[in-house]
């Protein structure tokens, strides 16, 4: 097709917001549940994962009232073993793996590269049914006596208890499909339905961190599905694999397990990577400082993240030649980690910063995930990790990059592109609130953790000597509070659908091209093809009062000095 | 699912709705992909994912062989001769053959020649439905004899008798003369402990390949009655493409399955 635009006047392309949009183009409870809109399975993905992490924090409540004194607070140590093992579960399979690639990344794949849809857009409600399927599964495993085995399922406690190993494996498996289908559409995406001009290093850094993630959902999840029909084969009809009675061998699991949960762990927070190196680059007014070093070193941890699983089994009596190399291996991680963090410092360097409500989410994630990130580095220490292995050190490791990582991102990604996905513009002042009471909330939730680990409490224990007391109660007061902050998040949300100003279509004066569209974008994505624009070149971007947002400059792809005419269309 | 076309912008695009009217004269191009190309690339390009994923998949298997045939080589020395190397033979040059009609087939959806394609996926669909019952008789026969995964390891060496003349296989059946004496018993007192660890590699392996090959099956079934549509032409041909990738990839698997499980020395 030829060039799109008829040398339109400037403005005119974000000018009217359409009356008709993907959110009131059909109507209907099939024209959503049968949708195959990629932006309509991403908000019911979101409403899903959100409903997830409501169930998974409730648990959590419950887990640190329990904490409250030594002994019983408010139940009995199966409930409390049942309660801490759903909390996981939930949280992981159900809520942080699909969080931001699921939700977000359905919505702006496709309209970041200018596509209609992803490549396989059956396939992403596939997708969906598969992981509402296997929350059924895992909410079943609830009802049916629960599961009690911690959501790693460890043999051989997991093949000998007599809670519902085999329902929750079922489901897990199946959640597992769900993460292989959308990582398999994103390649693919990626790959064949790019504009011409958009070149892999022309990507938002955002498709880096989800290419990546898909690598490793494509890659390691299998390895976790076959483990599972292993666990419930062994469960099931005693294969013996597992099982030292019959010859096999319990720590093979674990073997299995990490192979893919160490990756996961990558699967978790890639994607929230690249949420912050857009926000960064947006609200500092600068381009992103070092591209290709951010670029690359997705790909590297996607790399090295499947070498380095022993480090988990550090105690489990693997050898000390292989305790060795992953150990080693371990460290290497944090190179492209920390490569991530100074070039976000860099590119805040001398730039105009705006707290807005996304920034400020962006600022934590930096602060909290650098603790987590460091603390990790004493867990990969060999000798440490002896002492502080399975204690709530770990636990407070895993939650500042779990959740102060990941969870702060998906917040923040999810104000940087709430106007994008529903329209309306939300209260700034309430957002930042929400976001203040997220971080001294987590802060005094998680920081005693890590004193009380480093002092020897165990992780998962129902009872504890009463010296711990004091810091138990300071994390269960902090959890009350990070439940409370969450809550004026979701309330500031909520206001917004309801009473929330229209949003501009570019209200943050970024560049890539979901801000070229209006918001919320129609059906396919874009009415005219999008104009070509390095996705960080925020000079490209003009505040204009008319539109009470930012607009195009100019268009970049016929003035821009160095453009080649020869490749003047824009898209073929 | 229905989509309502998109409504021009009121302003700018006057041209923007012609690509989709021109590039739609394949009824089978889905409405976000500019060409058939592009339809056919993504296509192939999922498919090799997937592939990979079931690679993925089966690896965990092959690295359990793989760990217990290091650790406890003599389980496997042992145990294997209770497997039927004819009938492995036999489902090998099964597969192979299928993987040929399967191609075949490729090749007769890309020249547009329905009738060849059409006998070309019943061939392979006999071929998989051989395979499947080959399997069945190799299943029952150990079945029968107790030769099942550890936790029902109770194998009957009365019962054995027959099929272990059968074999024919004599490099083996010397090196295991010791139990073919004591094999009127029904335990075989040189049986190295723990040699049902074998049986459950063996039957998880087969057995997922088995479910693979069913599912193999259901795809070519349906593949089957699109072209009796006629669906498929040179133009159209990517589904039939992509199931045969897949055919390959059951077969390929099965290529490793036979000598690591039937020929071990």
């Amino acid at each position: 097709m030829s060039v799109a635009y008829d040398e339109p006047e400037v403005g005119e392309l974000l000018a009217p917001v359409p009356s008709e949009n993907y959110l009131n183009c059909s109507h209907g409870f099939w024209s959503w549940a049968a949708t195959v809109d990629h932006k309509r399975i991403s908000i019911m993905y979101l409403v899903s994962v959100l409903s997830a992490f409501l169930l998974g924090g409730i648990l959590a409540l419950m887990i640190r009232m329990e904490l409250w004194t030594p002994g019983r607070t408010i139940m009995d140590h199966d409930t409390y073993n049942h309660t801490f093992t759903l909390h996981g579960a939930v949280m992981t399979f159900l809520f942080i793996i699909p969080s931001i690639p699921a939700a977000l990344g359905n919505f702006l794949l496709p309209v970041m590269i200018g596509a209609k849809d992803v490549a396989f857009p059956r396939m992403n409600l596939g997708s969906y049914y598969l992981w509402l399927g296997g929350a059924l599964f895992l909410l079943a495993a609830i009802v049916l006596g629960g599961l009690d085995t911690g959501w790693t399922f460890y043999t051989p406690y997991s093949t000998t208890t007599n809670s519902s190993v085999i329902t929750a494996s079922m489901g897990v498996f199946i959640l597992g499909f769900s993460s292989i289908f959308t990582g398999l559409n994103f390649i693919v995406t990626m790959h064949t339905m790019r504009p011409p001009w958009m070149t892999w290093f022309k990507l938002p850094l955002f498709l880096w961190a989800i290419y990546a993630t898909s690598i490793i959902q494509v890659l390691a999840t299998p390895v976790l599905g076959i483990t599972l029909m292993l666990l419930i084969a062994e469960r099931a009809l005693g294969i013996g694999i597992f099982d030292p009675k019959l010859g096999g061998d319990p720590v093979l699991f674990q073997h299995f397990f990490w192979f893919y949960s160490h990756p996961a762990v990558y699967i978790m927070i890639l994607p929230a990577m690249g949420v912050i190196s857009e926000l960064i680059a947006v609200f500092s007014r600068k381009p992103i400082f070092g591209y290709r070093f951010i670029a690359y070193s997705s790909l590297a941890i996607a790399l090295l993240g499947f070498l380095v699983w022993g480090h988990h089994m550090f105690t489990s009596g693997q050898s000390r030649i292989s305790a060795i190399v992953f150990s080693a291996l371990t460290f290497t991680v944090s190179i492209p980690s920390a490569i991530k963090v100074f070039n976000w410092l860099a590119t805040m360097y001398r730039g105009s910063i705006l707290l807005v409500t996304p920034m400020c989410y962006a600022l934590s994630f930096i602060f909290l995930f650098t603790i987590g990130g460091l603390t990790g580095l004493f867990l990969g220490a060999l000798a440490v990790d002896v002492h502080l292995h399975d204690t709530y050190f770990v636990v407070a490791h895993f939650h500042y990059v779990m959740m102060g990582g990941t969870l702060v991102a998906f917040l923040g990604g999810l104000f940087y592109w709430w106007p994008k996905m529903t329209g309306r513009m939300y209260s700034e002042t309430w957002g930042r609130i929400g976001c203040l009471g997220v971080f001294v909330a987590f802060n005094l939730t998680f920081f005693p953790q890590f004193i009380m680990g480093s002092r020897g409490m165990p992780r998962r224990y129902y009872n504890y000597p009463p010296q711990f007391q004091f810091y138990h109660q300071m994390s269960t007061v902090g959890s009350f509070l990070l439940g409370l902050s969450l809550c004026v998040v979701a309330g500031v949300l909520i206001h917004s659908l309801l009473r929330g100003r229209k949003a501009p279509a570019n209200p943050w004066g970024a560049a890539t091209l979901e801000w070229q569209t209006s918001s919320p974008p129609p059906l396919y994505n874009f009415d005219t093809d999008p104009v070509e624009v390095d996705p960080y070149d925020l000079e490209s971007q003009v505040f204009d009062p008319l539109l009470g947002g930012y607009r195009l400059r100019e268009f970049p792809a016929r003035n821009h000095p160095d453009h080649d005419l020869a490749s003047e269309p824009a898209r073929v | 699912m229905t989509h309502t076309p998109v409504h021009p912008a009121p302003a700018a695009q006057p041209d923007q709705h012609g690509h989709a009217e021109e590039h739609h004269h394949s009824p089978f191009l889905a409405h976000h992909f500019e060409s058939s190309e592009q339809q056919f690339d993504s296509g192939k390009l999922g498919m090799w994912l997937f592939l990979v994923t079931e690679i993925m998949f089966f690896s965990g298997l092959f690295c359990a062989y793989a760990v217990y045939r290091s650790s406890h080589p003599e389980i496997f020395i042992y145990a294997h001769k209770f497997l039927d190397t004819n009938l492995g033979a036999i489902n090998t040059v099964v597969l192979l053959v299928s993987s040929l009609t399967m191609a075949l087939a490729v090749r007769a959806a890309q020249m547009s020649q329905r009738k060849a394609l059409i006998i070309n996926l019943i061939l392979t669909l006999i071929c998989a439905g051989g395979f499947l019952g080959i399997k069945y008789v190799e299943y029952s026969h150990k079945w029968h004899a107790g030769l099942l995964w550890a936790g029902q390891f109770h194998p009957d060496f009365s019962h054995l008798e027959g099929a272990h003349q059968e074999h024919g296989e004599p490099a083996s059946a010397e090196s295991s003369h010791g139990h073919t004496e004591s094999s009127h018993d029904t335990t075989d007192p040189s049986a190295p402990r723990n040699a049902g660890i074998f049986f459950s590699i063996y039957f998880c392996l087969t057995g997922l390949h088995g479910i693979h090959i069913l599912a193999g099956m259901g795809a070519i079934i349906w593949i089957l009655v699109r072209s009796i549509r006629g669906d498929f032409s040179a133009d159209y041909y990517g589904p039939v493409d992509f199931v045969g990738l897949y055919w390959h990839l059951v077969d390929l698997v099965w290529i490793y399955l036979f000598p690591l499980l039937y020929l071990i020395h």
